[in-house]
């Protein structure tokens, strides 16, 4: 076994410190603060997902919506249409989140920059007028609505979620998703990846298929997306059609770039930032307060000022 | 084979007409939009995703104005003049320290000015639809419908906009300092323009055009805050299939797509017409990702 040096020691001893406290976390905390660290965890997956084409091939997508979108119906149509099964959801959840992305992919990629974020953008918003108006299958602007499934392991366990299960559940889901991530960015395949994003010319005439890598990681990205569709489909009992809107998109963006791009932990830390400034402002100036103006105004901050987010500083270190 | 000659057979002529001259109105109004656009990138590398933003808040200063003083045409012009200020100031706030970092930055900055704006006009005007009343009340009998002369006095309008901002490209010395910056900042620099204006300028000048359509669609569609996505989407894809930075390709671009739309709303609600000008984009994407009249650099 390889020796663990000072990086990988203090690395894993913080991932241990971290784990150990959002797992018990759901046990103290109350309800309301329960779900909402869960559902930070489900749009830092999100975030985290789209982390990996942002912070790593270096293309910004605003089309994230679209398979967080294909995520959750994929789900719900498998859990109206089936006897409900949890593994059945994800299953059918991802892969309609990679015909999305497939489809995005294969068109997009072709683009470079901003262009490559405007036809994103566009082709959520094709997914999005589909769901809206296909109202015989997807239910149109009521969204589809479904009981939770069971946590069930084969033949060995099946029972009811309760919110403190869910909340492992979720939070297993995201750990794995993590370190998988992790690992891809740090393979071979996550090397040209980043070497795309450095210079994409020179990748080329290394001899790397370039368009290849970008289809592989846009789907790569997407199924993750969907991954936490999936969850928020389950998490909710309901899939709207709301989420397949350009604002799930945005708000992808906004995390990551709060949080830090390049990192994978950064964007869940912006997706808690974002939520948690804005839970605070509406329990300061009430509801009716458009907390997306200050929010939009640190958004902008952060970006002229502090370009790297705030775990910019870490970004190196944690991809070590 | 007959029943489909058959089902084409049965649309009448003068349904396509209206639809064609409805497509050249709403495809002039989306030039003039896109031309705005198209303008700020050409020139600044800035892709403007508060665009839409821009053109909503234009059509809620006209309806202001309008309401204040009952002239249409005053409103149009305060509108313009208000929004290309605000512009100027956003520039300078938030677009000047990004000069020299990557475009992307841009695209963030302005989706989050987007964000910022869109929810003070809801916070401001409320969620309800805003009417503003046309300046031209006559009719004409195109076939059986009545149809009012100011849709085509905005196709007009919008055209000499977009044309009297061409002529001001070519000939006038602000338009030349425009063209110079967009061939070289630094030799524009060098010889004495003052580059940093010429952007705040051209942002401003931009900002003014989406205003001015905001208020000339107005009367057509009713205002209210949330207008301004649906527009922008479609901009981006008139520049996209136009090739970015080319002002004819927008134009050509944005009556192409209007018209196909208007046609495909024969057949199916117009919320789903939406979908034709997406195709449009992807067989531009697979055939000529870098838009049908891009100019080579």
């Amino acid at each position: 076994m390889k020796k663990l040096d000072r990086h990988s020691l203090i690395y894993w001893t913080g991932f241990a410190v971290i784990m150990a406290v959002l797992i018990v976390a759901p046990l103290v905390l109350p309800p309301f603060w329960r779900r909402f660290l869960t559902e930070v965890l489900i749009w830092g997956l999100l975030a985290m997902s789209s982390d990996l084409l942002i912070g790593y091939t270096g293309m910004v997508s605003f089309g994230h919506s679209a398979f967080f979108g294909l995520g959750m119906y994929g789900a719900a149509g498998a859990l109206i249409a089936f006897a409900p099964n949890l593994w059945l959801a994800i299953l059918f959840g991802l892969a309609g989140a990679a015909g999305a992305a497939l489809f995005v992919a294969y068109f997009s990629t072709r683009l470079r920059d901003i262009y490559f974020a405007i036809t994103t953008l566009i082709f959520s918003q094709i997914f999005y007028v589909i769901i809206f108006t296909w109202t015989k299958v997807t239910g149109g602007e009521n969204g589809l609505i479904f009981t939770r499934p069971h946590l069930t392991f084969a033949w060995l366990y099946d029972a009811r979620f309760n919110p403190t299960t869910l909340h492992w559940f979720v939070l297993t889901v995201v750990t794995a998703s993590y370190l998988f991530l992790r690992r891809v960015t740090q393979s071979p395949f996550g090397m040209v990846l980043q070497s795309i994003r450095e210079n994409e010319a020179r990748t080329r005439a290394i001899g790397f298929p370039v368009e290849r890598y970008k289809i592989m990681s846009v789907m790569l990205s997407g199924i993750f997306a969907g991954l936490a569709g999936v969850l928020y489909a389950v998490q909710n009992e309901f899939a709207a059609p709301n989420f397949v809107y350009f604002i799930t998109s945005g708000d992808t963006v906004i995390f990551n770039v709060m949080g830090g791009i390049g990192t994978l932990v950064g964007p869940i830390i912006g997706a808690g930032f974002f939520q948690l400034l804005r839970e605070l402002m509406s329990r300061i100036f009430g509801d009716q307060f458009p907390y997306l103006i200050p929010l939009g105004v640190v958004f902008i901050a952060m970006i002229i000022f502090l370009p790297q987010g705030l775990l910019g500083f870490a970004r190196r270190w944690l991809n070590k | 084979m007959h029943a489909l000659v058959g089902y084409f057979h049965d649309i009448p002529v003068d349904l396509i007409l209206i639809q064609t001259v409805n497509g050249i109105v709403t495809g002039m109004i989306l030039a003039l939009v896109a031309s705005g656009l198209t303008l700020i990138f050409g020139i600044m590398d800035v892709v403007n995703f508060a665009h839409g933003e821009l053109f909503m808040l234009g059509a809620f200063v006209g309806v202001i104005v309008m309401v204040a003083t009952g002239n249409f045409w005053l409103s149009l012009l305060a509108s313009f003049l208000v929004i290309a200020v605000l512009g100027a100031a956003l520039q300078i706030v938030v677009l000047r320290p990004l000069i020299g970092r990557d475009p992307l930055n841009t695209i963030l900055v302005t989706f989050g000015l987007s964000l910022i704006l869109q929810n003070f006009a809801l916070w401001q005007f409320g969620p309800d639809s805003r009417r503003l009343a046309a300046p031209i009340t006559g009719h004409f009998i195109l076939f059986y419908l009545d149809y009012p002369w100011y849709r085509l006095v905005i196709a007009v309008m919008s055209g000499a906009i977009i044309g009297g901002f061409w002529l001001f490209l070519k000939y006038n010395r602000f338009g030349v300092w425009i063209r110079a910056t967009t061939q070289d900042r630094v030799m524009a620099q060098a010889m004495g323009i003052p580059v940093p204006w010429v952007l705040t300028g051209v942002f401003a000048l931009g900002a003014g055009m989406a205003a001015a359509s905001g208020v000339l669609f107005a009367p057509l569609g009713g205002v209210d805050y949330n207008m301004g996505l649906d527009w922008v989407l479609r901009a981006f894809i008139v520049v996209v299939v136009g090739g970015m930075g080319s002002l004819g390709g927008s134009v050509v671009a944005a009556i192409f797509i209007s018209l196909l739309e208007s046609y495909a709303s024969i057949w199916v609600n117009p919320s789903q017409a939406v979908i034709v000008s997406f195709v449009v984009l992807i067989l531009t994407l697979l055939f000529k990702p870098t838009g049908l009249f891009a100019t080579p650099k």
